[in-house]
């Protein structure tokens, strides 16, 4: 069965305004007590048994976010936020320390089951069925880094990865472990005083994946987090730092979900990629956070710090994502084309339905001789949401030879919603070679009834066409997930035309 | 039983009348053409047997095997055996033709109550479709339409009403467009078609078409009426006097 078919079959399953991932798992927590001062990031600290130098960190960070204020440059509109009405951490309360994946609270397996993630070591071997002529999909591994609120509940195929020298594991356990790489690394692509959002992650993040992959090492599969947010009133501020040593290559993806809740919730991650020499990394996001309801109520808030820093030279950073959760997504990942003849790509996908507010984007600062750059943005908007893409692209003045090539095109569904491309580029040498291209069109009337001629229904048209549009960015996406992000786009805009 | 039958068909487009009671039977296996002049309501005829948005029948009706087709939705219509070949048929970039056709066929055959149709089964028969009616393979891998020429639009046309076996095919201006190579490639694709179950109704300003698929009956149509019914000497007769003629007529 072609993916576009199966993917009109969800469709027709799920009814309007139906988020799949919204139960919410009954199970005790441990929580700091509500809002925050320093006293909440002494205990966040203390909680993850972490260095004095940790903590100081922290603070640091948290005393220069009192100096700070919230960004309102980007294009959504959003009541205040009260710091002091949010948990701040939330771990499902431990039995006991757990020595393995079979001591786990059953109710949070049971969650990661129905939400489809696989905790135990097993290969995913369901293959999808290869398109016609394409590759056969192999028995590939993933190893699953889970975080569950503020904590990592299990992280599979340790010892697999431990052979090939890998290391992936919670960063709490990373800065107890691996302390020299952590301290030579944290915050040096996302420093603690970037943005107002990434200086409070850093105050109180609590954990997050950790990955190393030494020199010369083609990490043995793909490595993947899954974030959950359970708990009511909690943001979750997670902190993932990746470093790909010396000719050494890995692939990363995340997934997000949350249940389905009145209240607005906070996210503030941060995530930081570095690549040394000839090092690739590949990062991978496919964001279901809950969007809020068909009135706009509800819903999280994603203000999210991603970066990369292509470090040593013909390094390469990849991001590509799926955006089709949160209320709010303030979000954009960037890259630092820091080494000669360092590349770094841009493909995302940014759905918004019913009253979402998506602004994101990316940003290339070329600083190498000879760097490249490619973007491709596709923005769906539908229902009453406001899509804006925003990028910007700088070469420096040393930057000789930079390329770089922007597309962004933007299909608006209906005439309720808005779709918006804001550019900057900025070349301070006259060797930069900087293309753009956006369009913006509707689907029209013609091709759904020539859709509908031919025996589908509308909403099936609908989804064959967003697909179509889309194309071009899933084909970037590791194989299972552009099957389950094909599904997901589908079922996000569920009910947006009519 | 007629295949087709459109009863006293009065049809407005935003208060203009285009439509003043036009009547037409088709049965199984017949051809019919429908000739007349730019603005005589031949396309609004075709939309409206297919079900577009935009049309409001104020009166008369149309049964389809009996049955109200007026009361179906589009795609309900098309599971039914209704087919339209598009005068302009749309592009759809990132959905390869492929793709696009084993969707529509699954929705019809799902709408009709039958089993789904796997890719490898599928993709035997579109292989097979297409190779008899001459229809490169490659069109088949590239996005519906994208960057097709004018004859190969019209071919896959033919391919899709071919592969969904259609109890009725309209063809909505199939000759414009077309130089007379692509013309005589796209006519003898629907030559290929004819079948005593099946009915084709062939709209056309010119009878160069009519020369290609020869029609069993001719209709000529003037300010949204049937105005005269013939066999196909009446489109010869067209050919050397032109539409003046009928135009009082109406």
């Amino acid at each position: 069965m072609p993916a576009v078919q199966e993917t009109v079959e969800r469709v027709r399953r799920i009814d309007v305004d139906q988020y799949r991932y919204g139960f919410e798992t009954q199970i005790e927590s441990d929580k700091a007590p509500k809002g925050l001062s320093e006293d909440t990031v002494r205990f966040i600290s203390a909680k993850k048994n972490e260095p004095a130098w940790m903590l100081e960190w922290r603070l640091e960070a948290y005393r220069r976010w009192l100096t700070m204020t919230e960004p309102t440059w980007a294009r959504v509109d959003y009541p205040k936020i009260d710091y002091q009405d949010i948990y701040y951490y939330a771990a499902p309360k431990p039995k006991k320390t757990l020595s393995s994946i079979d001591e786990i609270d059953p109710e949070i397996l049971k969650t990661y089951e129905k939400l489809g993630i696989p905790l135990r070591e097993v290969a995913i071997l369901e293959g999808v069925e290869p398109p016609p002529g394409g590759p056969p999909s192999a028995n590939r591994k993933i190893a699953v880094d889970a975080v569950f609120d503020s904590v990592s509940v299990a992280t599979t195929f340790q010892k697999e990865l431990k052979a090939a020298g890998v290391i992936f594991m919670p960063i709490s356990e990373a800065i107890r472990e691996h302390p020299e790489l952590v301290q030579k690394y944290l915050g040096t692509v996302v420093p603690t005083s970037d943005n107002y959002f990434a200086t409070l992650n850093s105050a109180v993040f609590s954990d997050g994946s950790f990955v190393y992959v030494p020199p010369g090492v083609r990490c043995p599969m793909e490595l993947s987090t899954y974030f959950r947010i359970n708990e009511r009133n909690t943001g979750q501020f997670e902190r993932t730092l990746i470093i790909a040593d010396k000719g050494s290559y890995v692939s990363y993806l995340e997934g997000c979900t949350a249940p389905q809740r009145d209240e607005n919730q906070l996210h503030a991650a941060v995530v930081e990629l570095v690549t040394l020499d000839d090092a690739e990394i590949k990062y991978s996001t496919v964001q279901n956070w809950y969007p809020g309801n068909s009135e706009g109520k509800g819903g999280i808030y994603n203000f999210v710090t991603k970066r990369g820093d292509c470090r040593g030279k013909n390094s390469k950073i990849s991001w590509t994502q799926v955006e089709t959760g949160s209320a709010i997504t303030w979000k954009y990942p960037s890259c630092i084309l820091r080494g000669d003849n360092s590349s770094g790509e841009f493909y995302s996908i940014a759905i918004s339905n019913g009253f979402q507010q998506v602004d994101s984007g990316t940003k290339m600062i070329h600083l190498g001789k000879n760097t490249s750059s490619r973007i491709i943005s596709k923005g769906i908007a539908a229902g009453k949401s406001q899509n804006t893409y925003r990028g910007l692209v700088s070469a420096h003045r040393k930057a000789t030879g930079a390329r770089n090539y922007t597309a962004c095109d933007s299909l608006l569904i209906g005439d309720k919603c808005g779709a918006h491309t804001v550019p900057y580029v900025e070349a301070k040498n006259s060797s930069a070679t900087f293309e753009h291209e956006a369009t913006t069109s509707k689907i029209s009337e013609d091709v759904l009834f020539y859709c509908i001629q031919r025996g589908l229904s509308q909403e099936e048209a609908v989804g064959l066409v967003v697909n179509g549009f889309v194309k071009d960015v899933l084909q970037q996406l590791p194989m299972e997930f552009a099957v389950e992000a094909q599904k997901l786009i589908s079922i996000s805009l569920e009910g947006s035309v009519g | 039983m007629s295949l087709l039958e459109v009863k006293d068909l009065q049809v407005r487009v935003e208060e203009r009348e285009i439509l003043h009671g036009l009547s037409l039977t088709v049965n199984p296996g017949q051809v019919h053409a429908i000739m007349g002049p730019n603005g005589s309501g031949k396309s609004t005829l075709s939309h409206v047997i297919a079900g577009k948005l935009g049309y409001e029948v104020t009166g008369g009706q149309i049964l389809f095997r009996g049955e109200d087709l007026l009361e179906m939705e589009p795609n309900e219509r098309a599971a039914k055996g209704v087919f339209l070949a598009f005068q302009y048929p749309v592009e759809i970039p990132g959905v390869t033709t492929w793709n696009f056709l084993h969707a529509a066929l699954n929705a019809q055959r799902k709408a009709r109550g039958e089993d789904e149709i796997s890719s490898p089964a599928f993709l035997k028969k579109v292989r097979e479709v297409a190779k008899s009616l001459n229809i490169p393979q490659d069109m088949l891998k590239r996005g519906v339409n994208v960057g097709f020429s004018g004859g190969e639009k019209k071919r896959n046309e033919i391919l899709q009403m071919a592969l969904f076996e259609p109890a009725v095919c309209i063809l909505d201006e199939m000759d414009s467009g077309l130089d007379i190579d692509a013309l005589r490639i796209a006519a003898d694709g629907v030559n290929a078609l004819r079948s005593p179950e099946r009915a084709m109704v062939v709209i056309t300003h010119y009878q160069r078409l009519l020369n290609y698929i020869v029609p069993d009956v001719v209709h000529v149509m003037s300010k949204g009426r049937v105005v005269k019914s013939g066999g196909k000497e009446l489109a010869l007769e067209l050919e050397e006097s032109g539409y003046a003629q009928f135009e009082d007529a109406a």
